[in-house]
C-alpha cells in the first residue's frame, strides 16, 4: 500500500526518487529511485539532517517539524517524519512542483503509521 | 573561435555529457552573442558540476550579458561561496553594483579584487575610476565607523538570528515557545545544521544549498546562508504563508549580506 503511494510520488515530474527511511539508523526501508540515485546515501544524509533540524526546534521549544525542505541550486531534498520512527524522503529536480510533492509526502507520512 | 570549433565542442559534449567542453563551448557562444544557447549549455554544466566555481562564473557572465543583473548577482555570490578568493566574481559583482549605481559597494568588491591581484594594472585603474565616482579620498588617520549591528536585522525584531558557522551570534535574536531568550541555544544548534546541510547537498548533487524550510509547530522556520560563513534563521507564526516567509527570509538575507560586507 505505502509502496504504491511512493510509486505515485515518483510520477510527479522532477522527482528523482522517494524513500522510506528508518530515522534512528538512517537505513532504507523501501524505495523507488531513478537510476543513479544512491538510496543508501540519501537515507543516511536525510536522517542525519532531520536529526539536526530537530535540535533547532528543541532549542526553540517547538515540536518536531512535519516537513523539511533543503533546496540547492541543482535540486532539493524533502523529508516528512511519519509515525513509528519512519521518515518519508524525496529527492527532486529544482523545477519540481514543490507544492504537489509536499502534499504527497505529508499524505504518505500520515499513512506510515 | 570559429564556427567549426563550436561544432567540434558541441559534438564532443554530445558524445560525452560529463566532458568539461561545456566551458569553452558556452564561452564561445557567449562571445558570438548566442546568449540563449550559451545559457542552456552553462546551466547544464553547472548542474552537472555544482561545486565548480568556474561554471557559476560563466553562468553569471552570460546572465549579465542578458541584462539579468539579479540572476548574475546570485550566480557570482554562489561563486564566492565556493571560492571566496575568485577574482572574476569580485570584479563581476563590482561591475553589477556600479551599473546599479551602488558605487560604494562596487568599491568594496574592487578593493578586494585588487587585494587578490595587486599586480593587475587594469583592476587598479578601475579602482581609481570608481573611487573618483564615489568621491572617495584616502585621508591619513581616517578610520571608518563600525557598522551598527542593530541595522542588520532591523525589520526582524525577535524573529531572526544571524550566526557564524561556529554557532556564535552575530546579530538578531529569537525567543522560545515560552518567550524566553533562546538565541545562544539556537545558534549552537545552527552550527551543526550548516555543516550537515553542506554535506548533504554536496553528496546528493544538489549544488550549494540555498535555503532550508521547516514546517510544523507554532512557527515556521527558514534558514539561509547570506555568505559562505554565516547562517540566518527567520521564523514566523504558522499563519504566515510559506511563500511569504520565503520572501521575508530572502529580504532579511540580503540585509544581513550587506551588513556583513560592511563589517569586512
Amino acid at each position: 500500500m505505502l509502496v504504491a503511494v511512493l510509486a505515485a510520488l515518483t510520477r510527479i515530474p522532477g522527482v528523482r526518487g522517494v524513500l522510506i527511511v528508518s530515522r534512528d539508523d538512517g537505513l532504507v526501508v523501501a524505495d523507488t529511485l531513478m537510476e543513479g540515485v544512491d538510496g543508501s546515501a540519501v537515507a543516511a544524509l536525510a536522517a542525519s539532517l532531520a536529526g539536526r533540524m530537530r535540535s533547532v526546534t528543541i532549542a526553540l521549544g517547538q515540536p518536531e517539524p512535519v516537513m523539511m525542505h533543503l533546496a540547492g541550486t541543482s535540486g532539493s531534498l524533502f523529508a516528512a517524519p511519519g509515525q513509528s520512527g519512519l521518515l518519508i524522503v524525496a529527492v527532486a529536480a529544482p523545477d519540481v512542483n514543490a507544492g504537489e510533492l509536499r502534499l504527497g509526502l505529508l499524505d504518505a507520512a500520515g499513512r506510515a503509521a | 573561435m570559429i564556427a567549426d570549433d563550436i561544432q567540434a565542442l558541441t559534438t564532443q559534449l554530445a558524445r560525452d555529457p560529463s566532458s568539461l567542453a561545456f566551458l569553452p563551448l558556452a564561452e564561445a557562444l557567449r562571445r558570438r552573442a548566442q546568449l540563449e544557447s550559451a545559457l542552456t549549455v552553462a546551466e547544464q554544466g553547472a548542474a552537472r558540476y555544482p561545486e565548480m566555481a568556474g561554471a557559476y562564473d560563466l553562468l553569471a557572465r552570460i546572465r549579465s550579458d542578458r541584462g539579468e543583473g539579479d540572476l548574475a548577482f546570485d550566480a557570482w555570490t554562489t561563486v564566492l561561496r565556493l571560492d571566496p578568493g575568485h577574482i572574476g566574481a569580485h570584479k563581476g559583482l563590482a561591475f553589477l553594483c556600479y551599473r546599479a549605481g551602488d558605487h560604494s559597494r562596487s568599491l568594496r568588491y574592487l578593493e578586494r579584487a585588487v587585494e587578490l591581484a595587486p599586480e593587475d594594472a587594469v583592476l587598479r585603474s578601475a579602482l581609481d575610476r570608481v573611487r573618483g565616482a564615489t568621491g572617495a579620498r584616502l585621508v591619513p588617520g581616517f578610520t571608518e565607523p563600525a557598522p551598527d549591528p542593530s541595522r542588520a536585522l532591523e525589520p526582524e525584531p525577535g524573529q531572526a538570528l544571524l550566526v557564524d558557522r561556529d554557532g556564535r551570534v552575530l546579530a538578531g535574536g529569537v525567543s522560545d515557545a515560552n518567550g524566553a531568550d533562546a538565541g545562544d541555544a539556537v545558534a549552537a544548534a545552527l552550527a551543526g545544521v550548516t555543516r550537515e546541510a553542506e554535506r548533504a547537498a554536496r553528496l546528493l548533487g544538489l549544488g550549494p544549498w540555498r535555503r532550508i524550510a521547516l514546517e510544523g509547530g507554532p512557527a515556521h522556520l527558514e534558514l539561509r546562508a547570506p555568505t559562505g560563513d554565516s547562517v540566518l534563521l527567520v521564523m514566523r507564526p504558522r499563519e504566515i504563508p510559506a511563500g511569504r516567509l520565503a520572501l521575508l527570509a530572502e529580504r532579511a538575507a540580503s540585509s544581513a549580506r550587506r551588513w556583513l560586507e560592511e563589517l569586512v
